[in-house]
């Protein structure tokens, strides 16, 4: 095996201090880092800057567990099961995170010009939009913050047609965090199904860890390049961590788990000590990945989760 | 006589606002219901884009969210977010785009991000996700909402999605090169929008519901004359919602 690979704990000792800007792969209900986000809990990381999109269970439980200093995303949900998120809308309502609002288009173009190296990236998304208008995360916090953008957002007119423009920010997270089907010994990186901007958060970030529902080997991985997606010398940490998105799904590998996104939206909805029971059960009692999947259930419960090959997921997955 | 639910009526006649060929971005819930239902019946050769990355899924099984890997079963293509907005949205191949939202206003300006101050929010709401960029960027867009005082509003807390704006010319003054709204279904009417003033006028009526209980429950003033009735569900296109497109009762739950 390869010098890349760690356990979730030495990934998140190594690559993810306290106030560490990050990005989470993943969207709404599929394909988050799960064991990983755990793990920050675990080692109760505290003032983390969150870059994303869509996210969903992922963000609202760091959010919970008090790890999350400021958001910048599009949207915290995880559409039918939980929406949104009630320790990302408590924290909002309370007053007690520091957040900006974009359009998942504009999320995703932020970290498209930090993928490309650039300070910033013109669009037409969000004109007409309060989110233009309207800023929540002030000029002096900005200012107290040296790896912030100066401002939210500019627009111009186009040099060249005079038609109107938004500037967007590039992000550029410390730290990226995929949750992968598959990586090489070595780092190379193969989703499969929708890659939402896992590829663009990698390559916007300056480093980049990898939870992986299997390692194989490099050249393995390397008889099909056209599928890969990110360059293996780009992957700085690999964790090993088979059903490492659940309660997220992870395509071509297992269905999402209503289920457990029932018990956590209760749990979150009452906040408080429910959701302290919560964490006590769900992410500090189990002593390891392992006994983790045991308590959602153990073996029937992944059988009933494991993807139909044919479909990518599960359709014996009751979800009502 | 066709037995209905409300919801049920609601898909239907949002569906036909999809034409057979046309670009259609959908979210979750009931606009993927109606695109569905769209594409089994008038509309067969129209194609549903997923922001989360998927053109032209062929959706065996219904999705719980554009993220869902049932998204991704016999699609053209599947990659991700910026192949769908960027490629296909903002390069301006999407001829309508479907939106939901906690309030909207009389030129169609709808609000998903809060209710009450910005800062100081009485609802914190989920947030724009794709919706401002589809109402910036479809060619038209349809709105699916519940018709309430509460969120037919003189004027929303917070432009989510840019509907006309402030009115005749209030995109073109925003920088939005095409789009806006042109229908907004509710589970009491069809409304659209006068070409001249861009203001919300009553299309039709559904079924049962009066102009009263359509006034009272609008919170700004609306012109009703020339207002016929819904058109009704047919049987058939029931049996396709309850037998292959929400058999799981997942969005049009009893």
């Amino acid at each position: 095996m390869g010098d890349k690979i760690r356990t979730l704990s030495q990934a998140v000792a190594e690559f993810i201090p306290d106030g560490a800007h990050i990005a989470l792969g993943g969207f709404t209900m599929q394909r988050h880092p799960m064991a990983l986000v755990r793990e920050l809990v675990r080692q109760r990381r505290r003032g983390l800057v969150v870059y994303g999109h869509s996210p969903g269970i992922d963000l609202d439980l760091l959010i919970g567990a008090g790890a999350v200093r400021r958001i910048e995303i599009a949207y915290v949900g995880d559409e039918m099961f939980v929406s949104p998120g009630r320790n990302f809308r408590r924290a909002l309502e309370e007053g007690t995170i520091e957040f900006e609002d974009y359009s998942n288009f504009g999320a995703t173009l932020r970290l498209v010009a930090g993928a490309m190296g650039l300070p910033f990236i013109p669009t037409r998304t969000m004109l007409g939009s309060d989110m233009v208008e309207r800023w929540a995360f002030s000029a002096a916090e900005r200012s107290a913050d040296a790896k912030a953008a100066k401002q939210k957002l500019a627009w111009m007119d186009c040099p060249f047609t005079g038609e109107r423009v938004v500037l967007l920010p590039a992000a550029n997270p410390d730290v990226a965090v995929i949750h992968a089907q598959m990586v090489g010994e070595q780092g190379t990186v193969r989703l499969l199904g929708q890659t939402f901007a896992d590829e663009f958060m990698a390559a916007a970030a300056r480093r980049v860890i990898v939870t992986a529902e299997q390692v194989v080997a490099e050249d393995f991985i390397r008889r099909n390049p056209e599928q890969n997606c990110i360059p293996f010398f780009r992957v700085d940490a690999i964790v090993p961590v088979p059903f490492g998105a659940h309660p997220t799904a992870c395509h071509g590998a297992y269905d999402y788990d209503p289920q457990h996104y029932a018990l956590y939206a209760e749990a979150a909805r009452q906040g408080g000590e429910a959701f302290a029971a919560y964490l006590d059960e769900w992410v500090f009692g189990p002593e390891d990945p392992w006994s983790y999947l045991e308590r959602i259930g153990g073996t029937q419960k992944l059988c009933e989760l494991k993807a139909d090959p044919a479909l990518g997921y599960s359709p014996e997955v009751h979800r009502r | 006589m066709t037995t209905y639910t409300t919801a049920e009526l609601m898909v239907t006649r949002a569906a036909k606002e999809i034409g057979d060929g046309e670009v259609v971005f959908v979210g979750t819930g009931l606009p993927m219901i109606a695109a569905m239902l769209a594409k089994r019946t008038h509309a067969p050769h129209s194609v549903i884009v997923f922001e989360a990355g998927t053109v032209d899924s062929a959706l065996l099984h219904l999705p719980a969210s554009v993220g869902d890997s049932r998204c991704v079963y016999g699609a053209s293509t599947c990659g991700g977010l910026f192949d769908v907005f960027a490629l296909l949205l903002q390069r301006g191949f999407i001829d309508v785009g479907f939106l939901g939202g906690a309030q909207v206003d009389r030129y169609g300006n709808l609000n998903s991000t809060v209710i009450g101050d910005y800062l100081q929010p009485q609802v914190r709401l989920p947030g724009s996700g794709g919706a401002g960029d589809i109402a910036c960027l479809s060619k038209r867009t349809v709105v699916i909402m519940r018709h309430e005082r509460r969120r037919f509003v003189e004027r929303v807390d917070y432009r989510t999605s840019p509907g006309w704006v402030d009115g005749p010319g209030g995109r073109e003054r925003a920088g939005l090169g095409r789009g806006g709204p042109a229908a907004v279904i509710t589970n009491m009417a069809v409304l659209q929008f006068d070409e001249v003033s861009r203001q919300m006028v009553l299309a039709s009526h559904h079924p049962g519901v009066s102009l009263e209980d359509i006034r009272a429950n609008t919170g700004f003033p609306l012109e009703t004359a020339g207002a016929t009735e819904t058109e009704p569900p047919l049987a058939a296109e029931i049996q396709l919602l309850h037998e292959a497109i929400d058999p799981e009762g997942l969005f049009l739950r009893g």
